[in-house]
């Protein structure tokens, strides 16, 4: 008869121990330091974060100001959901109508500043080679997943985007009444002269966006299909998510005073973080 | 004056038309101010924009559960339009429908500009208007009444409010395309909380630069 290996402790560990070393499609790399191919100019040893997320699949972190992140649609059907809140005050996040409304610009370029309900700037969009984003429509719910896909659960084969961000939240404490509006990255949609969505995909393998975060954050993001995206089946792949030290805007950078609205934003968040001690 | 007594005419006029309806609730809601009201499901509202372009600032919730709330994100994945008019359901965060626009004499509403405050008029006005009035303000206030927090506000529904967005995406507040008496009917789908500021901005044209009155009609549902 044979002994089965993990029949006991010291058998168990044994086998926990050896699996180590497992590489598979979508995994973090701890340190993030060893991730193999860092941005250019950016140092191996400043990177904080590396990790891809599967699609259908999430990641959150609570990140210094000053943190850069970079977005990554590896093969072309990533879609980030993302939700961003202060990580030291997160009753304070991300408000999409605000954002949209203070630069009188409801599409995502470089230079957005993505606003949260107080006045002040969470993040920028640094840098984006995609161009097919959308801060209008939010991501997806169970209930209408099930009903397109015939199913929405986290764990499912076509998570919705709110049970995946509720997931996230929840692992900082906080609960699904934080998850508030959206904004997603990599699938594209477009208002008509009617006021029709034109949902236009994504701009294809490779495209990278870069947010640099303003405040100390809280960033979750949910990997899932967008709402508008009207494919039958479900189609969601590997989003890659690197992040590594750097600067806020500062008062010299130019985006600080490319529009009035931005500026007294940036004032706003200047002041707010030096009367803390942050900035 | 003048603007005072054109309201209680249109109040006259519309009341009578209404008074074959069993009328639960009929009230006028003063300019600047906050209201609140629970509809039982069937129930309808109709608000009346007394004197023209009043924006109706308008959040709502799952009575039995205020988790449940307006998610205007959903709403819009699940029509054809970013505008809201007659035949728009306004569904929650989970995507359920709790009320549905019935009625509209003005074509078409908003709910991506979301609702003023004392901290963003600062950034779209200058630091002069900190100390204005706004309708995160009246949210809060009114919510807070109900258990709600900041936590439960979010992008809220502009009835009269009308936000164009051009072919490059700019997006603006401009000139109002209601007039003096124009009113929409939502049916509650479930029993709902409403949540009301009647707003009270001024730097902008969605009052007319003059907030002014509106009217609330709850009445039983089923009529013709």
């Amino acid at each position: 008869m044979n002994a089965s290996p993990t029949a006991t402790t010291l058998g168990a560990r044994q086998h926990a121990r050896a699996q180590e070393g497992t590489v598979v499609d979508a995994m973090p790399t701890v340190p993030a330091s060893r991730w193999p191919d860092p941005p250019d100019g950016v140092a191996a040893a400043d990177l904080t974060w590396a990790t891809v997320v599967a699609g259908g699949g999430y990641a959150h972190r609570s990140l210094a100001r000053g943190t850069h992140v970079r977005l990554r649609d590896l093969t072309g059907d990533a879609c980030a959901h993302v939700l961003l809140l202060r990580a030291d005050e997160p009753w304070e996040r991300l408000n999409p109508a605000d954002t949209t409304k203070v630069a009188w610009q409801v599409y995502t370029a470089p230079g957005q500043l993505l606003l949260s309900d107080a006045g002040r700037v969470l993040a920028t969009v640094v840098e984006d080679t995609s161009g097919h984003h959308d801060a209008l429509f939010g991501t997806t719910t169970r209930a209408r997943n099930e009903a397109r896909y015939g199913d929405g659960s986290a764990q499912g084969p076509s998570p919705a985007g709110r049970e995946l961000l509720a997931l996230a939240a929840a692992k900082h404490g906080l609960g699904r009444r934080d998850v508030g509006p959206t904004v997603s990255f990599f699938s594209g949609v477009t208002v008509g002269p009617d006021g029709a969505p034109r949902w236009t995909g994504s701009a294809g393998p490779g495209a990278h966006v870069t947010l640099r975060a303003e405040v100390p954050l809280l960033l979750l993001v949910a990997n899932t299909a967008h709402p508008l995206d009207p494919r039958e089946a479900f189609t969601c792949s590997p989003l890659e998510v690197l992040a590594w030290r750097g600067e806020p805007t500062g008062p010299g950078d130019p985006l600080w005073t490319a529009a009035p609205e931005g500026r007294r934003a940036f004032e706003n968040t200047a002041e707010h973080l030096t009367a803390q001690g942050i900035a | 004056m003048t603007a005072t007594s054109t309201a209680t005419s249109t109040a006259t006029k519309t009341a009578t038309k209404t008074a074959t309806k069993t009328a639960v609730l009929d009230v006028v809601v003063p300019a600047r101010a906050p209201w609140s009201a629970v509809l039982s499901a069937g129930q309808e509202l109709r608000v009346v924009d007394l004197e023209g372009n009043q924006a109706v600032d308008f959040l709502l919730y799952d009575a039995a559960d205020p988790t449940l709330r307006y998610s205007a994100q959903d709403t819009l994945q699940a029509q054809d339009t970013i505008f809201l008019s007659t035949g728009s359901v306004l569904r929650d965060c989970e995507h359920g429908a709790l009320m549905t626009v019935v009625a509209d004499e003005v074509g078409r509403h908003d709910t991506l500009g979301g609702a003023c405050s004392q901290e963003s008029n600062t950034l779209r006005y200058g630091h002069h208007t900190a100390g204005q009035h706004a309708c995160v303000e009246n949210f809060l206030a009114e919510g807070s009444l109900h258990g709600l927090g900041k936590r439960d506000l979010v992008s809220n529904i502009n009835w009269f409010m009308n936000v164009p967005v051009d072919p490059d995406g700019s997006l603006g507040i401009v000139d109002g395309l209601s007039a003096p008496g124009k009113s929409l009917t939502l049916r509650a789908e479930r029993d709902v909380l409403v949540l009301v500021s009647n707003c009270p901005q001024v730097n902008n044209p969605c009052n007319g630069f003059d907030p002014t009155p509106v009217r609330m009609v709850i009445t039983e549902g089923g009529r013709a």
